[in-house]
């Protein structure tokens, strides 16, 4: 803070009652300029006044900076490593085999996703029931299919559909495969759609049912007190709290699925990963840039759930905070905002 | 608040009308609780209780707490099921029907019904977060296909305006403090046009300055001539618009009569020392 007078002055440009002379005559304003800068003839302003210096952390500098050339040092590695073959990796990212790929990823994970939920809901409303039969049949259910490994449900349903090709037909959203050309192929994505919905409900109905649980004893009495009839009460004042739990640990699963979908590989379905997999083994040598394409595919699929997510958790808080949450961009408006005013307030002082 | 539409799209079950002027007419209930029991487990919380609260009548329980007052309130619209005994509204059984010689329950849908009759309001005012006022209000008579869904929003309108809410029909629970929370489960309860309404220490969660806009509303609701009973520590508001006071202890009524004899000139030892310890 020992700036020449003249550099003070144009710094602080000056405000009005600076240049007041019974102002900067003050004794204390004379005493201060003694203690905070010895030779200032200018005399500033009295301690309250003044702008408090935020307190320096060093340590803090030193750690971004080494994080920062960490990440440096990877993104360097990962252009410039000629192991990656990114030129492969931009051959490979927009084939056919490649889209299709995804489109079977896509397919099998939105069927699986809405099956898996709804069977979810249902397994939960079991659990929660007041019939003990019902409460160990799902209890059974979310057991069994907790402890089973995907992929030897996926398997031991591969092999069951050789045994009984007719089993597909039985299903309910049988019919909507049908249009597929090749039956062989609708029945692949029919076991793996059940394989994974199978799965996937053991999982969500737990996520359900620790929704449902969240919500306030209170709302239970209060939709019966009212009189509201039970099918009311469940799909109009329980559920729609409960989902602002949900909604976070269904994500969850629904990111992990995308993920589950490369094992229907091994029931012989070609998916993202399927494809990636299966043109490796027609070109060895492109096997990494191959790993590389599905990766981006899969992180490309994750965020675009990540940021569906968002806007979700925003409707379903509704209620329960004073004031919704800021989406991205008033996030980005605010921030602007903020920036203006404090180096409009910094100028100032 | 306005920038999200107001859940409007939540209520959407309706059924043709069939009565429309009938939810905000007032018909006062006589209410009757035949020696009532009931036990948690061991413990006995009522122990025959024997009350008469007659059409537009206002009854203030009083009485330690753990005396049962709650619970007698729950039993009255059958949230809680008495062991022995039964309530009975405008002569009506409430959770239960004569068999013969015996009392045999009700299915839930047809008690889910009878609720209809009979308003609670909680003392954390259990409002539904996820609904604005107007939703919260309008959502039983929807629900139970009494009013279409405008016909319930223009009552809803109509009842927050008379509690003095009516600038906040878009607001949700938690943007209202407890106060207006409060006054609007009243609203709540008011909607389906019950013939009495029960109170369940509708003060008790509120911050003291907050206490007498609700008890207003209370109040607006005796002199209008619904049968009331309340349960409340608001001794000054007892005396002033009960009928009849009932001092609960240990699950028994120890006394009941007017508030000038109940709460004046206590004739037991238990309401005497109960008195000296709230006034």
């Amino acid at each position: 803070m020992s700036q020449s007078p003249g550099a003070a002055v144009s710094l602080a440009s000056a405000p009005p009652a600076e240049e007041t002379p019974e102002l900067s005559s003050a004794p204390r304003t004379a005493r201060l300029a003694e203690a905070e800068r010895p030779g200032d003839d200018t005399a500033p302003r009295p301690l309250a006044a003044q702008r408090v210096l935020p307190l320096r952390r060093p340590g803090r500098w030193i750690a971004t900076a080494i994080v920062l050339v960490l990440v440096a040092q990877i993104a360097h590695g990962l252009v410039t490593n000629p192991f990656y073959q990114w030129d492969r990796f931009q051959y490979w990212f927009l084939r056919p085999t490649i889209l299709d790929g995804l489109l079977i990823t896509l397919e099998v994970t939105a069927y699986s996703a809405v099956l898996g939920l709804l069977g979810g809901i249902l397994v939960a409303l079991g659990r929660l029931s007041r019939s003990p039969v019902l409460r160990a049949v799902s209890w059974t259910y979310t057991w069994l299919f907790r402890s089973v490994p995907l992929i030897v449900v996926l398997l031991f349903l591969y092999n069951f559909s050789a045994l009984y090709k007719t089993l597909s037909l039985g299903v309910p959203f049988g019919p909507a495969f049908f249009s597929f050309d090749e039956s062989r192929l609708a029945t692949d994505i029919v076991v793996a759609v059940v394989g994974l919905s199978l799965n996937e409900a053991a999982y969500a109905s737990e996520v359900v049912r620790s929704g449902i649980l969240a919500v306030d004893q209170g709302q239970h009495e209060a939709a019966s007190a009212l009189g509201l009839p039970k099918s009311y009460q469940f799909t109009k004042i329980v559920f729609p709290q409960a989902l602002r739990s949900i909604t976070p640990n269904y994500v969850n699963l629904l990111i992990n699925l995308i993920k589950s979908t490369s094992l229907v590989f091994y029931v012989s379905l070609l998916d993202l990963f399927g494809s990636a997999q299966s043109m490796g083994s027609t070109y060895p040598g492109d096997i990494v840039p191959l790993l590389l394409v599905a990766t981006v595919w899969y992180l490309i699929l994750t965020s675009a759930v990540s940021v569906v997510q968002f806007y979700v958790e925003r409707y379903f808080s509704r209620g329960a905070t004073r004031t919704l949450p800021p989406t991205p961009l008033q996030k980005l408006r605010t921030s602007l905002r903020d920036l203006r005013v404090r180096a409009r307030r910094e100028a100032a002082i | 608040m306005t920038t999200e539409t107001a859940g409007s799209t939540e209520l959407t079950e309706t059924t043709e009308a069939t009565d429309t002027t009938d939810a905000t007419e007032i018909r006062p209930a006589a209410v009757e609780v035949h020696d009532v029991h009931k036990w948690y487990g061991a413990h006995r919380v009522l122990d025959g209780v024997e009350l008469t609260v007659r059409p537009g009548e206002v009854t203030v329980i009083l009485g330690p707490s753990g005396s049962g007052k709650s619970t007698l309130l729950r039993v009255i619209n059958h949230l809680e099921k008495p062991e022995v005994g039964y309530v009975s509204v405008n002569g009506e059984p409430i959770g239960v029907r004569r068999h013969g010689e015996r009392l045999k329950e009700l299915s839930e849908r047809v008690i889910l019904g009878q609720r209809g009759r009979i308003g609670f309001v909680f003392q954390n005012f259990n409002l539904f977060p996820h609904l604005t006022a107007l939703d919260n209000v309008a959502a039983a008579p929807v629900a139970t296909g009494k009013l279409t869904k405008p016909q319930a929003q223009e009552l809803a309108r109509e009842l927050l305006g008379r509690v003095g809410l009516a600038d906040k029909v878009g607001a949700y629970p938690r943007q209202l403090s407890g106060g207006q929370q409060q006054r609007v489960a009243i609203a709540r309860a008011l909607a389906l046009g019950p013939g009495v309404i029960l109170f369940d220490e509708p003060t008790s969660a509120l911050d003291p300055e907050l206490v007498g806009e609700v008890l207003a509303v209370i109040k607006d609701l005796a002199t209008s001539g619904t049968t009331l009973i309340i349960v409340t520590h608001e001794i000054g508001f007892a005396r002033e618009v009960a009928d009849q006071v009932v001092f609960l202890d240990e699950g028994r009524i120890v006394e009941q009569g007017p508030p000038t004899e109940v709460l004046d000139h206590p004739k037991h030892e238990r309401t005497r020392d109960f008195l000296s310890k709230v006034l």
